[in-house]
């Protein structure tokens, strides 16, 4: 009987908290629908890696390790950035840029809001992390899992268990987060603006060249970010071309959950009760809100700041500044809904994803020139 | 707290949201130009 429940000596505390946690993850994707595709598998892989003992994960027996199969796939899938690089194939497949090439110059705003990602690597250094760890914090504003996946492992960051499990839960939190920065930071004259909205035919050949186009700027001006919008576009050019119907969906559908269904659990392998129950994990969760938070006002005030320009008549729902963040397509949604709320009549949807997928974009642009910056 | 790692990331923040907003800017331009090239078929 003895050699039966051995193990049970060795569990500890801190692994019951991790199982706790683990237990909330699956809970909220679950029940609250949570980002069900990544904080389900992650709550999952947060209690198989934290029994004692586990051998889902590297174990030393008799002096010599015992390598677990989750520290295999994180070696071959995350640790040298194959998992969501794929992943970023399958999003390019699943994006329509037709709103945003109706309309160019939307896209200023998905820049505007990327502030949060900057103003986070500021406070994250303020409070004592070192610049490579505070850079990879600081991308959780990217609002977009695989561009903080490819930046925290790019710098190696002890802490991108936290990181992923702060990235995608206020992803799955826009709605919540976003609504009260948004009636602080505008007038209720403001939120009543309408934006017209004039339907364009956008040609097959502007889609086709449009994602070779930004790769190869986005590329020049950004290097290390080249693989990052390179897959990205390349998924959207397999979608665009008219040609590949068959591996567009592929890419969008099989592609996107085989490897949604490994990432998910694999990134669990940093969720490790040791590594993660520290007050830093605490710190990040915070810092990640702090991001999401600064996106959406850098947006938000930027639009503001365009209207004081513009004409009666012209002006800009300052609320469509709040999509340029790339949790796609939960913004958008947000902004229209609250558009609604105020009148009705005032349909901003076409203009919000415009802005959202442009965040999209943005956001990889950000993690590439973090990567230029600090890497 | 570490101020001097703060102040040092202050430019970063200004070169990286400038950055931002300068390729931004060189897409925006890409994409008119890419609409208008293609404004033929458009109206077709």
């Amino acid at each position: 009987m003895n050699e039966l429940f051995f193990n049970v000596a060795n569990i500890t505390w801190q692994q019951a908290v991790m199982w706790a946690i683990g237990g909330i993850l699956i809970y909220l994707a679950i029940k609250k629908d949570m980002e069900p595709t990544l904080l389900l598998p992650m709550g999952f892989g947060a209690i198989l890696v934290n029994l004692p003992m586990s051998g889902a994960v590297t174990q030393i027996y008799d002096g010599a390790p015992e390598v677990g199969i989750i520290d295999v796939l994180f070696n071959s899938g995350i640790a040298n950035e194959l998992f969501p690089l794929l992943l970023f194939i399958g999003i390019g497949a699943m994006i329509d840029f037709g709103p945003l090439l109706t309309n160019p110059k939307l896209m200023i705003f998905g820049a505007a809001a990327q502030f949060g990602i900057f103003f986070t690597l500021s406070l994250a250094a303020l409070m004592g992390f070192d610049l490579k760890d505070a850079a990879s914090i600081a991308i959780i504003g990217a609002a977009d899992g695989p561009t903080s996946i490819f930046v925290a492992n790019f710098f190696q960051s002890k802490y991108i268990g936290a990181i992923m499990v702060a990235a995608y839960s206020y992803m799955a939190l826009v709605p919540i987060v976003q609504p009260p920065v948004i009636k602080l930071l505008t007038t209720k004259k403001e939120r009543l603006i309408r934006m017209q909205y004039k339907q364009k035919n956008v040609s097959k050949k502007t889609r086709i060249l449009f994602p070779i186009v930004i790769t190869m700027i986005t590329g020049i001006v950004s290097p290390r970010s080249v693989a990052l919008i390179g897959f990205l576009m390349f998924g959207n050019l397999i979608r665009e071309c008219g040609v590949l119907g068959s591996l567009s969906e592929t890419a969008q559908k099989v592609l996107s959950n085989l490897v949604t269904l490994l990432l998910g659990i694999t990134i669990a392998t940093k969720m490790q009760a040791e590594q993660f129950l520290t007050k830093e994990t605490f710190m990040i969760l915070g810092l990640g809100l702090v991001a999401f938070i600064f996106d959406t006002a850098g947006g938000v005030i930027f639009a503001k700041v365009v209207n004081l320009f513009l004409k009666d008549g012209n002006k800009i729902n300052p609320m469509i500044g709040a999509a340029g963040i790339s949790a796609f397509p939960m913004s958008a949604r947000v902004v229209h809904k609250m558009g609604l709320k105020e009148d009705n009549q005032n349909f901003l949807l076409m203009h919000s994803v415009g802005v959202n997928v442009s965040g999209q974009i943005a956001s990889v642009i950000a993690g590439g020139l973090i990567l230029t910056l600090i890497g | 707290m570490n101020v001097d790692l703060f102040l040092s990331t202050l430019p970063m923040m200004a070169k990286g949201m400038a950055g931002i907003f300068i390729v931004t800017a060189v897409i925006i331009l890409t994409m008119y130009i890419l609409n208008a090239l293609t404004k033929e078929n458009n109206d077709k």
